[in-house]
């Protein structure tokens, strides 16, 4: 990577609410892409500004009208798949939910770059295979004790237990508060708050058999202890959950089960 | 038992004893300057004293215990040092200060 490049680097802080004003705006926006591998470069490109302009609406006019080599990754376009995550403007976001007004906070300039913490594959793409990995190492998975000869198994909305799954269970495993998180940037081992969102949820869900298990493996080296509380995830999140209380509450639960002598 | 889950319970106990140590301490001193107390005058009070042997013997073992656990945080995530080698250095150092602070409990209270 040339020295003083970075994909990562912030041109322009970003704020998180849309304003809707296009006064003082050009018609035209000054678009910087990231091109290549981990040692690539930003690629200028100017785009027509429109009204309700979303940072993947940018994208796909670079790729379409620009350049059509240019890697990037979608699927929905409304905020279900999680599959759009970059970089804008030094912070990470869902691209197709967010609009260039509330990226560019009434600039002109749009930096776009992969994720951080992620290998970058080609220009806007990352290879997503540690965050999805770190998953199954949390045990972020449901383990079922039932068949399909056995009753659904009730359970009551209205429960603690259920409603703090519920507080978490939204996740659209995008990545952005992975790529948010500092602690995931300086230590490879730790697991990351989409991970140990996942594993909460399992630890409050009445129907997963394997919660010791869950919570050994949310507790081990590079889990919920390596948490520092900064609480980026839950800055970043763009569905709004809060994945450090999640790791409070597996703080917590650990703590509890060393206390009690079950880990 | 789980080495990360027990580390973080060490740590959090550890700072919840330096707590209330630490503001102590630091009033002591403050109000030791102010007074104008010389050294023989500090060491008349401290020497043969269980009370501040009690109070500086619980601050250097919870010193010793809450450092390492902190500097063992600051080697892996900015220098990326990991393994069995930084965790025996770092029982080393949490020994040393231990030892130290220890030794200058004695020195200061003649016990």
């Amino acid at each position: 990577m040339p020295a003083g490049i970075s994909p990562f680097s912030c041109a322009n802080g970003g704020g998180r609410r849309y304003s809707g004003i296009m006064s003082n705006t050009s018609s035209t926006l000054d678009v910087r892409i990231w091109r290549g591998g981990e040692d690539g470069a930003f690629q200028p490109f100017s785009v027509p500004r429109q009204e309700h302009q979303t940072v993947l609406d940018v994208v796909t006019y670079v790729q379409r009208e620009l350049d059509p080599t240019l890697a990037y990754r979608f699927a929905c376009r409304v905020g279900m798949c999680g599959s759009c995550g970059m970089t804008v403007n030094g912070r990470p976001r869902w691209t197709c939910r967010t609009h260039v007004e509330t990226a560019t906070r009434g600039s002109d300039v749009l930096e776009l770059a992969p994720l951080r913490s992620l290998p970058i594959i080609r220009d806007l793409v990352t290879d997503m295979t540690p965050f999805f990995e770190k998953w199954q190492t949390a045990q972020g998975r449901a383990t079922g004790s039932k068949t399909r000869a056995d009753d659904t198994q009730k359970i009551d909305p209205a429960s603690p237990r259920r409603q703090a799954a519920d507080a978490a269970i939204e996740c659209i495993n995008c990545g952005v508060c992975y790529a948010a998180c500092d602690v995931v940037a300086s230590d490879p081992d730790y697991l990351g708050p989409a991970a140990l969102n996942r594993a909460w949820t399992l630890m409050n869900d009445d129907r997963e058999a394997d919660r010791a298990g869950v919570l050994e493996a949310a507790t081990a080296g590079g889990g919920c202890h390596s948490c520092h509380s900064h609480g980026s995830c839950v800055e970043h999140c763009p569905v709004g959950l809060n994945p450090s209380a999640g790791i409070a509450g597996l703080k917590r639960l650990s703590l509890l089960a060393m206390v009690g002598g079950k880990i | 038992m789980q080495a990360a889950a027990l580390l973080f319970l060490a740590q959090r106990a550890s700072a919840l004893v330096l707590a209330p140590l630490v503001l102590v301490h630091l009033g002591l001193a403050i109000y030791a300057i102010h007074g104008g107390l010389t050294a023989a005058e500090i060491l008349g009070r401290t020497q043969g004293s269980a009370a501040w042997t009690l109070f500086y013997g619980l601050f250097v073992v919870a010193a010793a215990v809450h450092a390492p656990i902190g500097l063992r945080n600051v080697l892996r995530e900015w220098l990326g040092l990991k393994g069995l080698g930084v965790n025996l250095v770092l029982v080393g150092f949490g020994a040393v200060l231990l030892l130290l602070g220890l030794r200058a409990v004695a020195a200061v209270t003649g016990i």
